[in-house]
């Protein structure tokens, strides 16, 4: 049996069914191997006692029918997690212990998973590097002082390392794309209203989703298939008949058309990932896909459109944040003064930043100009994607335009930063499904991912399409446990 | 169109964060850098488009208008940053 950390988690279930495997002993692995692996800074909180002995009671009396028996999971720390403190990755919630649990991770528990503990990423969900989190950059497993991408970069990092067997992250502009692209890694942003956004931490309400972050398709479709789920309790999630995506996974994706958007090949895009795209097609042409060039005329306008509705949301959705109820308070002379002082101490530059756009684009005498304007040309960008699906089944293009960059490369710069979302976010403000598969790696061996969007709640179709892919591609990502201690 | 120190200082009364003035200058650069990222959606004309203000095209859900909660006092007062078991605290509102 190989060595248990490596394993996937289609591997993990079938050995604890075959009673191969204990869930505790594989919980203290993964909890051995985070001992050791302190350097990558994945975790914010850990719950390895609370582990334990729940592995340990699920030992005592296994129910082998479950999606996810006795496996040990951590999660992106902008899940309410009842009993185990939830930071968002801020000062403002660094002692905020919610008496709630978010229903997708309530979903992975009823399914016989065990909490490993919480992951680092940016601040509320705002980067794309994880370093603008309060507690401090994680390490890209890939190679030392390399980024892991963001805002799930704990998420990324520790399932490329082998410290959770799978994770879940969210995904409002490219948070969970591109940190699985910078890490070798698969990761799924569900349709909107597919994933409850009920006790996830709120960025922009419009775009936030909870997705899968896995080592490979199936597990993504193991993984995608227990946190997908109908929720009253979230005013936006839809009701619609969920596939078994696991069971329905398949390689066949003889005859799908797959459109290549010609917009989608940005100035100044290394080679690499022009050839890796091009790659990416022949394989799917092998498989047997028709594939179809076609036009999505306003994926420029798309980050500046982003730029616009997801700090106006947080503006509003991070109002909450004043000192009074929960979290973070710096006392003051006056309710004004306590309120200033609590949220100019309590949040991080880049929060701030987009506090103040989203605060400006609400404003009296500008909505118009900007926060109406976007909102149009959102309904343009949705149309490019609804003209484009009435002629092909799915999209492929690169995940991101580089590779993981060097910590502290893009930190004083927020619109070069802003760029690295440049292929995920039309993918948010359309609503769809995407997923970013690792495609192959640069001239510096770092990974480099493809995506591949659908048709709004067509996750299978776009699971099968990487999984045939994925089989083509046969990526090995190598990661050589250099910053392990004993 | 820039975005002065004046206009920093404006919205961050609005946004009710305190900045001083060094920040505010930082801030400056920076949204004005993002604001001219921004201004690219003006070669659109967008008269004719109707504002996109859902995306998941559903009418919002009735429900039965019944008392579901159970006593959950205590859970709501426990991350008050102010001890007191009985209310959420803040500095005096009313002289």
């Amino acid at each position: 049996m190989s060595d248990i950390t490596s394993q996937s988690l289609f591997e993990l279930t079938s050995n604890i069914k075959e009673k191969k495997l204990s869930s505790e002993e594989i919980t203290k692995v993964f909890i051995d191997r985070a001992e050791k692996s302190k350097k990558l800074n994945v975790y914010v909180t850990d719950n390895f006692e609370k582990a334990i002995d729940q592995s340990k009671k699920f030992d005592s009396n296994p129910n082998f029918d479950l999606k996810l028996p006795g496996i040990p999971i951590a999660v992106k720390d902008l899940f309410c997690t009842n009993g185990v403190r939830t930071t968002a990755g801020s000062k403002i919630l660094n002692n905020f212990v919610p008496t709630y649990e978010s229903t997708v991770t309530q979903n992975l528990w009823s399914q016989g998973a065990i909490l490993l503990g919480k992951l680092n990423c940016d601040e509320f969900a705002m980067g794309s590097s994880n370093e603008t989190s309060f507690f401090g950059n994680v390490q890209n497993p890939v190679g030392e002082n390399l980024v892991p991408g963001g805002s799930s970069g704990g998420s990324s990092a520790a399932v490329a390392a082998n410290l959770t067997p799978v994770t879940i992250g969210t995904d409002t502009g490219g948070s969970i794309r591109q940190p699985a692209s910078f890490t070798g890694t698969v990761g799924l942003k569900p349709t909107y209203g597919s994933c409850s956004r009920y006790g996830v931490v709120a960025f922009a309400s419009s775009l936030d989703q909870a997705g899968p972050m896995t080592k490979n398709v199936r597990d993504c479709s193991m993984l995608l298939e227990v946190i997908s789920s109908f929720d009253q309790k979230d005013s936006t999630s839809i009701d619609y008949k969920r596939n078994c995506y696991s069971k329905e996974l398949s390689k066949d994706i003889k005859g799908k058309k797959i459109g290549i958007p010609k917009e989608y090949r940005v100035d100044n895009m290394p080679d690499e990932i022009e050839q890796l795209w091009k790659n990416g097609i022949s394989y799917a042409k092998d498989c047997g896909a028709e594939i179809i060039d076609i036009s999505l005329p306003h994926t420029n306008y798309a980050l500046p459109t982003y730029y616009i509705v997801a700090p106006a949301e947080a503006s509003s959705n991070l109002a909450r944040y004043d000192g009074v109820k929960y979290g973070f308070r710096s006392p003051g002379q006056n309710l004004i003064e306590m309120y200033e002082k609590t949220r100019s101490e309590g949040f991080g530059d880049e929060v701030k930043r987009r506090i103040m756009i989203g605060t400006y684009v609400l404003s009296s005498g500008y909505y118009d100009a900007y926060y109406l304007k976007a909102q149009k040309v959102r309904q343009l960008i949705k149309k490019d994607f609804d003209d484009a699906f009435s002629k092909v089944d799915a999209i492929l293009t690169p995940s991101t335009p580089s590779s993981a960059f060097k910590i502290g490369e893009k930190t004083n710069d927020p619109v070069s930063m802003y760029l690295n979302d440049i292929f995920t976010v039309p993918i948010n403000l359309a609503g769809l499904p995407g997923i970013s598969i690792p495609a192959g790696k640069d001239k510096n061996n770092y990974p480099l991912g493809l995506q591949v969007i659908g048709k709004p709640f067509d996750e299978q179709n776009i699971l099968n399409i990487s999984y045939a892919l994925e089989d083509k591609i046969n990526f090995k990502n190598d990661i050589s446990d250099w910053w392990v201690s004993e | 169109m820039t975005i002065d120190l004046k206009t920093v200082k404006h919205i961050s009364k609005l946004a009710r964060i305190s900045i001083d003035d060094e920040k505010a200058n930082k801030l400056k650069g920076d949204l004005n850098n993002i604001f001219e990222f921004i201004e690219k959606l003006n070669e659109l004309n967008t008269d004719n488009v109707q504002a996109l203000t859902s995306i998941a095209e559903t009418t919002l859900r009735f429900r039965k208008d019944e008392i579901k909660s159970e006593n959950i006092r205590e859970k709501i007062l426990k991350n008050s940053p102010e001890e007191n078991k009985d209310f959420f605290v803040v500095p005096k509102v009313v002289e």
